[in-house]
């Protein structure tokens, strides 16, 4: 693995073996000093085009933990306000000698942009509609670790599919490891119908459900996915009311699911629409899990690419 | 000065030649054809054995981008990569900066056009005034500044009523119209082909729907106004069985596809490949095969190369801030040939595509073989194998996902009135 650039490349093999770094690095964070020096001297750039919390801090994290450095970049305040191009931006950072470029950008495939003009590893920490590869490993990790299996398991995933770099991450992810995914959600907001085949893996393992009640009916995880209201541009959507009377979850739609099943969310979360206020106090919400699992992932991700294991 | 081009497969579509023999050229035009031609006069001898002898190729679909966007082309390279091609005579789009949108724009192109042009340029002016769909040109004054047709290339004129009013209005001046069938609303922010790749590239997609919906809008006004338009490079499908209604309804239409749209499928945007991001963007195999059905039934009767040059500074950047079009026109007479190759058309029938039936969409008379024509010749030969490097493009621009690929079918030479072109 030269890059991290999205679920879709990887093999099953590949994702197992990060999950399992991560698993066994994960006991660093409980340490009473969480800081080992396996990556001293490394110096890691992040790029971070979009708004993000979660995300851009787990990644400085895990980068603290490893004993790696980091250069912190946002838009604001750079050369890109003279107009300097991406490309040029980053070619001059790397000049600086930085050993890994961890981007999050608002266009799909811009890491894989990136990772044809520059020798460094790159990390995609979210791009456009396309993917967010590290959001799905821990999400594989907070399930695995719950359930103790990703295999045969079946993934609800509701929301807005169309705009979420997560949900396409995921969708991919669950199957790679044998799991079923459903997907539900306004029509407007799955994906196109000739695209669907994209999304089949494996043809009785992937289902579009027009009813939300199909998907969530003896599901062992419920993916809700943030109503991206920055992202549309276009009314997909009558009203925010409309969408959480009809496809918000509340206790009454996790009475479909799996006794103990788990409900994840990516955050940030927009409460009262895609999850109701009781949801809060839901036993098997395992939303602060995703987040401690995500600083793991990425320093299984870091160590990964950084030291070739 | 005399030429002979001596055993070459003369081809030419508007007189229905398909013979082997020799062509003389004297004084920069055609002087007889026939089998066997001696001449006992002083003549450079041009050896054709094996090459196909036809008139030059007529391009209805090229975006010179002068005046405004000279760093990708300008009118002495994009007709020097035209004149490699064995194209022409060529009409360039409108789309330059400003838009050739008044009689000042269209003059100073055909001004600058005798000062460099290798090739004879047709000016395409917009039908509307910036091509913002809004308000009509000046169809008249444009007619006179010398523009032969009206197009909003990259733009569909949304406004159905606009449309239908200069299709009306064109008939005053002979001029035809030339549509890209594009429903914007359909096609917002959209950046390849919806389907598998945009699913997995997380792209929005430009659905078939985008093009269909603006291709049969632009038939129901055409046959409401009896006023001739012209669809420019049609990609999908879905087009076709309303083509087949048209023509047997008689609309006065006629319809354009281009190499790519018959040659590649949207597998090349694979990896966010922006060389091959085009608009109308790269479909699917069943679109491909349908495209070449709709060539063979003659449903679509024009091919044309929508040469669209952008330097790296449009390319080499994030797929979504890159912008649209490919070069073509020293693809356009090899990727065409294997429709031949194919057994879809016969040599006259592809040559009319390139020659005969964008004349006359044009309005104007084709090259062609007639005693006394000027010599406007184009030397191919189909059997000749190169590879696609920025060093053989002639144009400045290099944008184009066939980069390191082997055509078959080179031009090798053009004979421009007096002038011999060795390629």
């Amino acid at each position: 693995m030269r890059h991290l650039l999205d679920i879709q490349s990887l093999s099953s093999e590949e994702i197992a073996e990060i999950l399992k770094l991560a698993e066994n690095l994960k006991e660093i964070l409980y340490r009473a000093i969480p800081k080992v020096p396996t990556l001293r001297g490394k110096l890691v750039l992040l790029l971070f085009y979009e708004p993000s919390t979660r995300t851009r801090f787990s990644f400085e994290r895990a980068c603290k933990v490893l004993s790696a450095d980091t250069l912190s970049f946002s838009a604001k305040g750079s050369s890109l306000e003279k107009g300097e191009s991406l490309l040029d931006t980053v070619k001059n950072l790397c000049a600086v000698g930085v050993n890994l470029v961890v981007i999050r950008h608002p266009f799909s495939g811009t890491p894989h942009f990136l990772a044809k003009h520059i020798k460094i590893p790159v990390v995609n920490a979210g791009d456009g509609a396309h993917e967010h590869p590290t959001q799905a490993l821990l999400d594989l990790l907070t399930v695995k670790e719950k359930l103790n299996t990703l295999s045969d398991l079946k993934i609800a995933i509701i929301g807005d599919i169309k705009h979420s770099r997560v949900a396409r991450s995921d969708i991919l992810a669950f199957q790679k490891m044998g799991s079923s995914v459903y997907i539900t959600g306004p029509a407007t907001l799955l994906p196109e119908p000739r695209e669907i085949d994209f999304f089949k893996l494996n043809p009785n393992k992937f289902k579009v459900c027009f009813k939300p009640k199909e998907a969530l009916e003896g599901a062992d995880v419920v993916i809700a996915l943030r109503v991206q209201r920055e992202r549309h541009g276009e009314p997909f959507i009558p009203s925010l009311k409309e969408y959480a009377e009809n496809f918000g979850l509340t206790p009454r739609e996790l009475e479909l699911v799996k006794p103990g099943a788990l409900l994840l969310h990516p955050g940030p979360i927009n409460w009262g629409i895609e999850l109701s206020h009781e949801l809060q106090n839901y036993p098997f919400q395992v939303i602060l899990d995703q987040v401690e699992n995500g600083v793991a992932v990425r320093m299984a991700v870091l160590l990964s690419l950084l030291t070739g294991e | 000065m005399r030429i002979l081009v001596r055993g070459g497969r003369i081809i030419d579509p508007s007189l229905g030649l398909d013979f082997v023999g020799d062509l003389l050229i004297e004084e920069g035009k055609i002087k007889g054809l026939a089998p066997k031609i001696e001449v006992t006069e002083e003549v450079r001898e041009i050896d054709a054995k094996g090459l196909l002898v036809i008139p030059g190729l007529v391009d209805i679909h090229v975006h010179l981008r002068e005046p405004g966007e000279e760093w990708k082309e300008d009118l002495e390279s994009g007709t020097r990569a035209a004149l490699s091609g064995g194209v022409l005579r060529l009409a360039c789009m409108p789309n330059t900066k400003p838009p050739n949108d008044s009689p000042e724009v269209t003059t100073y192109i055909l001004e600058e056009a005798k000062k460099k042009a290798y090739v004879t340029i047709y000016p395409i002016a917009s039908i509307t005034k910036g091509q913002l769909g809004k308000e009509l040109t000046e169809f008249g004054r444009l007619k006179r500044a010398g523009a032969v047709a009206l197009s909003d290339d990259g733009k569909w004129v949304a406004d159905a009523s606009l449309m239908k009013k200069a299709l009306l209005y064109a008939k005053n001046f002979d001029l035809p119209i030339i549509s890209h069938c594009e429903d914007p609303a359909l096609s917002y922010k959209g950046q390849i082909n919806e389907g598998n790749l945009s699913a997995k590239l997380g792209l929005k997609g430009i659905p078939f729907s985008a093009e269909t919906i603006a291709v049969v809008r632009d038939l129901l006004l055409a046959k409401e106004t009896q006023s001739p338009l012209h669809l420019a490079h049609l990609s999908v499908k879905e087009n076709i069985p309303f083509l087949r209604w048209a023509k047997e309804e008689g609309i006065p239409f006629s319809a354009e596809t281009c190499p790519h749209y018959f040659t590649l499928t949207e597998r090349e945007v694979d990896g966010y490949n922006t060389l091959a991001k085009v608009n109308p963007p790269l479909r699917t195999e069943e679109d491909v095969q349908a495209i070449k059905i709709a060539l063979k039934e003659g449903l679509i009767e024009v091919i044309a190369s929508d040469h669209a040059p952008h330097s790296p500074l449009e390319k080499e950047v994030e797929f979504e801030l890159a912008s649209f079009g490919m070069i073509g026109l020293q693809f356009l007479l090899p990727l065409s040939f294997n429709l031949v190759r194919e057994g879809l058309l016969n040599h006259l029938k592809l040559f009319e595509y390139l020659i005969t039936n964008p004349s006359r969409v044009l309005k104007i008379d084709p090259p062609c073989f007639q005693e006394g024509r000027p010599a406007e010749i184009v030397l191919f030969n189909p059997e000749k194998e190169w590879i696609v490097t920025p060093e053989v493009l002639q144009s400045k621009s290099k944008n184009t996902p066939l980069l390191g690929r082997t055509l078959k079918g080179k031009v090798e030479a053009v004979i421009l009135k007096e002038k011999v072109f060795l390629i």
